[in-house]
């Protein structure tokens, strides 16, 4: 059984993605293949996907252009586990408020049951590493990088919070959803990504 | 993973913090460099004003760079282009949730520093503006807030990486609305790439120095580069562009994305242009979306463009020797 792991490829840190999630593999002894899609046909045939940081207004808009918005919430919605990264967070959720701008209109998957404070921790120039827990998943010690990072404000009652910096929430899990507001993939640490891997292996009957 | 060639450790731009609970680091090149890494098969927008950053915004840029004046008309104005209004900036920063970036000067250090304390979230050390100094870039190295620069050559853009820099962009000629310099200097840049490459991969370090001779940078950033055979920072086509098919053909040519700058707002579609020009860079190697894209635009509403051959200023050779 050969798991098939797609990153969402409409814009953002797509390679470096794809770069963990080979590592991932080979590092678990696990038989799969990775791929970039965009495409509805591409994605109904995945077991996992990931969807990368970039700007989470552009990648709503064009994957809502080609209907993969669509493939991408059935398939979530019927188990297939999902990795979302930043702007991949904040597409999951149900509600995306800007701290200075306030509302925007945005195209949302409405699945994660979160509400996210975009641009958080400021601009790019407040922009930071900082060590980061997630004990929830075993993983004690992982170097954040947080680039204009969001970060959750409301959580729903089947949401976990699987770790905070300073008093804020940067990620979290809801069934086979995950989701981090930092970026493990521009670092060389792949335990995030394995942890997704191994969240996919074990959805496969 | 982002390659660190040419990382200056403890450079001033980086900033530690420590209290009892954790210690957090700012301006890191991980940090800079990654910010770009963000803005990957996406479109940046030159704009002047509020309402165009509204437009792009909703048209799918990735982020928008504010002007005083479109390329175009900078170069129709003459005189002296110097950095946006703080105002402007700042009003736009307040209006749109995509990052912000403004251009200063080649050299001009004070520009650079107040851009950075204004808090945008890059900035472009750029020839639209007149140079500030003939014979100095800035030391980017030297700010929390990542840079990008132009570059026509394999040689500027590591010479420029080498300075700090955190993202490159091919340049074209500014203002023009012909494409044609863009192409000829990303096949450039792409050849040169080529070339070392080959040679790291021969074995040849004496060759590979000889280069670097050539190239005014650094061996061990043309190491790395040639070992990984692309530029260590992400790398956008830039100069010229006006439609669709401008940007998907530099999407095909390895470009990590697009900057626009007269091409949308000198049109007189831009709101439908704007559009059509995300779609050609996110759907490049889809012909039939190229082709939606362009039927998005009217050819009669292009920016008129100008032969390079005619130009009396040629913003592109500006910086570029040192």
């Amino acid at each position: 059984m050969t798991l098939n792991i797609g990153v969402l490829a409409i814009q953002g840190d797509v390679t470096e993605n794809f770069l963990s999630v080979m590592a991932s593999l080979s590092e678990l002894g696990i038989d799969g293949t990775v791929s970039q899609v965009k495409t509805a046909e591409q994605i109904s045939k995945l077991d996992g996907l990931i969807i990368p940081g970039g700007e989470s207004t552009m990648i709503g808009q064009m994957s809502l252009v080609n209907g993969a918005l669509k493939t991408i919430k059935e398939k979530i919605g019927s188990g297939m586990p999902v990795f979302g990264i930043c702007a991949g967070m904040i597409l999951l959720s149900k509600n995306s408020k800007d701290r200075v701008v306030g509302d925007v209109e945005q195209p949302l998957l409405d699945l994660l049951d979160v509400k996210i404070e975009r641009n958080s921790f400021g601009r790019q120039k407040d922009s930071f590493e900082a060590e980061i827990s997630l004990e929830p998943i075993g993983i004690s010690s992982f170097n954040g990088v947080f680039i204009r990072a969001p970060s959750v404000s409301e959580v729903g009652k089947d949401v976990q919070i699987l770790a905070k910096f300073e008093e804020k929430i940067v990620s979290v899990k809801q069934g086979n959803i995950i989701a981090t507001a930092f970026h493990p993939e521009l670092t060389r640490d792949t335990s995030l990504h394995k942890s997704f891997v191994q969240m996919v292996k074990d959805s496969k009957p | 993973m982002i390659p660190l060639s040419g990382d200056i450790p403890n450079s001033k731009g980086e900033i530690k913090e420590a209290n009892e609970m954790t210690s957090i680091s700012r301006g890191t090149s991980t940090l800079k460099r990654g910010f770009a890494h963000m803005l990957k098969n996406g479109v940046v927008m030159d704009v002047t004003t509020v309402e165009q950053a509204l437009i792009a915004e909703e048209a799918g840029a990735v982020s928008v760079m504010v002007l005083d004046k479109l390329p175009s008309d900078v170069r129709k104005a003459g005189g002296v282009a110097r950095t946006a209004s703080i105002r402007i900036i700042q009003e736009i920063m307040d209006n749109v949730t995509i990052p912000v970036m403004a251009k200063c000067r080649i050299g001009h250090v004070y520009e650079a520093n107040v851009l950075a304390e204004t808090n945008v979230d890059m900035i472009d050390e750029s020839e639209v503006l007149t140079p500030a100094d003939e014979y100095h870039h800035i030391w980017k190295w030297d700010y929390t807030t990542p840079f990008v620069n132009g570059a026509r050559s394999l040689g500027e853009a590591l010479r420029r990486v080498e300075e700090g820099a955190a993202m490159i962009r091919t340049k074209g000629e500014p203002g023009t609305g012909n494409v044609a310099e863009a192409i000829t200097h990303i096949k450039k840049v792409n050849d040169e790439l080529r070339s070392i490459k080959s040679i790291y991969d021969s074995g040849d370090k004496q060759d590979l120095v000889k280069m670097a001779r050539e190239l005014k940078v650094s061996y061990s950033l043309v190491e790395e580069t040639a070992k990984i055979g692309r530029l260590p920072v992400v790398n956008f086509a830039a100069g010229g562009i006006a439609t669709p098919a401008d940007a998907a053909y530099l999407m095909s040519l390895g470009c990590d994305g697009i900057f626009v700058g007269s091409g949308i707002f000198k049109a007189e579609d831009a709101k439908e242009r704007a559009r059509a020009v995300v779609l050609a860079t996110t759907f490049w190697e889809e012909p039939d979306k190229v082709k939606e894209a362009q039927k998005m635009i009217d050819e009669r509403q292009s920016i008129l463009g100008l032969d390079v051959k005619d130009l009396e200023l040629k913003m592109q050779e500006r910086g570029g020797t040192v």
